[in-house]
């Protein structure tokens, strides 16, 4: 007999069990959709969380002041030496007028202050660069390399550093450090217990849904069904169950998505659940099905596989 | 053609099911096993299709032994094995056309044949118009009979009937035995293990009393004699 004809009748096999075993095939989809709705969840919550932690990155910098006499060209060329550091990302450059303009605009309600500053014939802001580090734990290394530049503790016209607020922000960004890494493991240990307990729950409900056929199992044997002949309808319901559930939690997920959008955007700042499940719909459908079909096939392998040992 | 040699089985809580038995039955024979319940009919039996293994002795089919066989061998034996049981052992979510057709598709054999022969062996248990209903459907009388129409499906070189009539009232068990005979006359060897005592009569053939474990009685044309 070809592989072709045993694998239609397995087929044949499997739907006819799914359908014709509707009450128990009813309650192992329910099951599998929490699961895999838990899976889908996990998914979303952590790009939420993964976006807000890297937003709260963004917002840490290192600056370095510079005297207000400091040569432009000495500044720039600090500026491309932090940049060829590897724990640097961005060095943005703010030029003396820049930080005018932007000291301006900031105090523009303030007109005593402004007024002071009009009252003196310079600018006596000076330039500055902001250093954004790859890793927040990264800055100690970038304020080092500062500290011991010729910029910064070089003599007479060598020296254009005027102050690096590292040590000042240095608790805060230390802190900041701390609690992302602690939101990344503590994120990743509750999605891994939630994904097994689910996983453990739906492999329960599926092993119990073949409990009920195994006198069906040993009648199959005696008339003289080899294993896979047993078992193929078995996993073929399991990985129908799976593209079942797996349909449903995405007919929940996307119309879900779409309410939250607004209140994700308003409560993370920069992520939007609409946008994300939208740009990543072809991996969190794959994930979704993927792990319904893979969860069902080897729920039901595994189930059916006590019943066949001799 | 099934020898037992010797048997023993000892169940766990160390009472013995059945005390050296030793048996022969050859092609063709038409065998009634008969007994008090716990006398080790269905213990014997269980042996011959793998389903337990002798404490001592051994049982062959086929002058191999079976529970040497390896589980591509004992598939390959069980296909030669029809069984029919008390309690039918259908696979309740299969039509009557499927549950024979399954035991057929099992043994690998082609489209071709399982529409050609379900029906057809349906006809002989005389079934054929009950071909698309499910097993819940049937009376027991009628189940029972689709269990014997799949358990011949494959032309088997035995046939195992184990208390076939034991939930049947008089008429089916009647038409029961008539079919066992029937097939027997076309040549398939018939283990029959039964507490009846007009079944036994009316075969007429082969009877091994068991008691307590021990065969105390085999006449080649008896008569139930408990």
């Amino acid at each position: 007999m070809s592989a072709w004809v045993t694998a239609k009748r397995i087929t044949r096999y499997g739907l006819i069990g799914f359908f014709r075993n509707g009450f128990v095939s009813l309650a192992a989809i329910l099951i599998m959709t929490i699961t895999l709705f838990v899976m889908g969840a996990l998914i979303v919550g952590s790009a939420a969380l993964n976006a807000t932690l890297e937003q709260l990155t963004e917002k840490v910098d290192v600056n370095v002041y510079f005297y207000t006499d400091a040569p432009e060209q000495g500044m720039l060329d600090l500026k491309q030496q932090l940049e060829a550091l590897p724990e640097v990302a961005v060095v943005t450059y703010v030029s003396r007028d820049e930080a005018l303009t932007r000291f301006r605009e900031r105090h523009k309600n303030d007109q005593l202050t402004i007024q002071a500053l009009d009252e003196l014939e310079d600018n006596p802001l000076g330039a500055s660069l902001a250093v954004r580090a790859k890793e927040t734990h990264q800055y100690e290394s970038i304020s080092k390399f500062l500290e011991g530049s010729a910029a910064a503790s070089g003599e007479g016209d060598a020296r254009i550093i005027d102050k690096v607020n590292f040590s000042q922000n240095k608790t805060a960004i230390d802190r900041l450090s701390e609690i992302i890494k602690t939101s990344q493991n503590l994120g990743t240990t509750v999605a891994v217990i939630l994904a097994l307990a689910s996983i453990l729950i739906a492999f329960n409900t599926i092993r119990l849904a073949i409990y009920t056929s195994r006198d069906e199992i040993a009648v199959m044997r005696l008339v003289g069904a080899g294993p896979w002949y047993v078992r193929g309808p078995f996993v073929v319901s399991g990985i129908l169950y799976g593209i079942a559930s797996g349909l449903f939690v995405l007919m929940v997920l996307y119309p879900l998505a779409a309410w939250l959008a607004e209140p994700s955007e308003q409560f993370f700042g920069n992520f939007n659940t609409l946008t994300y499940v939208t740009d990543n719909i072809f991996m969190i459908v794959g994930a979704i099905i993927g792990t319904g079909i893979l969860l069902g096939a080897v729920s039901s392998y595994g189930a059916v596989h006590r019943y066949l040992r001799n | 053609m099934i020898y037992f040699d010797n048997v023993s089985k000892v169940y766990s809580a160390g009472t013995p099911a059945i005390t050296d038995i030793t048996l022969g039955i050859e092609p063709g024979e038409f065998v009634s096993i008969v007994g008090h319940s716990g006398a080790g009919k269905t213990t014997l039996l269980k042996m011959l299709f793998a389903e337990e293994s002798p404490t001592t002795g051994s049982v062959l089919f086929n002058e191999r032994a079976i529970h040497e066989l390896t589980n591509r061998e004992l598939i390959q034996m069980r296909r030669q094995i029809g069984t029919v049981f008390q309690d039918f052992r259908l696979l309740p979510t299969k039509t009557v056309y499927e549950n024979i057709a399954f035991a057929m598709e099992a043994s690998g054999r082609p489209d071709e044949d399982i529409i050609a022969d379900v029906p057809y062996v349906l006809e002989l248990v005389d079934l054929a118009d009950k071909m698309w209903n499910f097993p819940k459907e049937l009376s027991g009388g009628e189940q029972q009979r689709v269990a014997i129409a799949r358990a011949i499906v494959n032309q088997p070189d035995i046939l195992i009937a184990d208390e076939p009539t034991g939930n049947l009232d008089p008429i089916n068990t009647y038409e029961v035995v008539q079919i066992l005979k029937k097939i027997n006359d076309l040549g398939t060897t018939v283990l029959l293990t039964t507490h009846n005592r007009n079944v036994v009569d009316s075969v007429g053939k082969r009877v091994v009393t068991l008691d307590q474990g021990r065969i105390v009685r085999d006449d080649q044309s008896g008569k139930y004699s408990f």
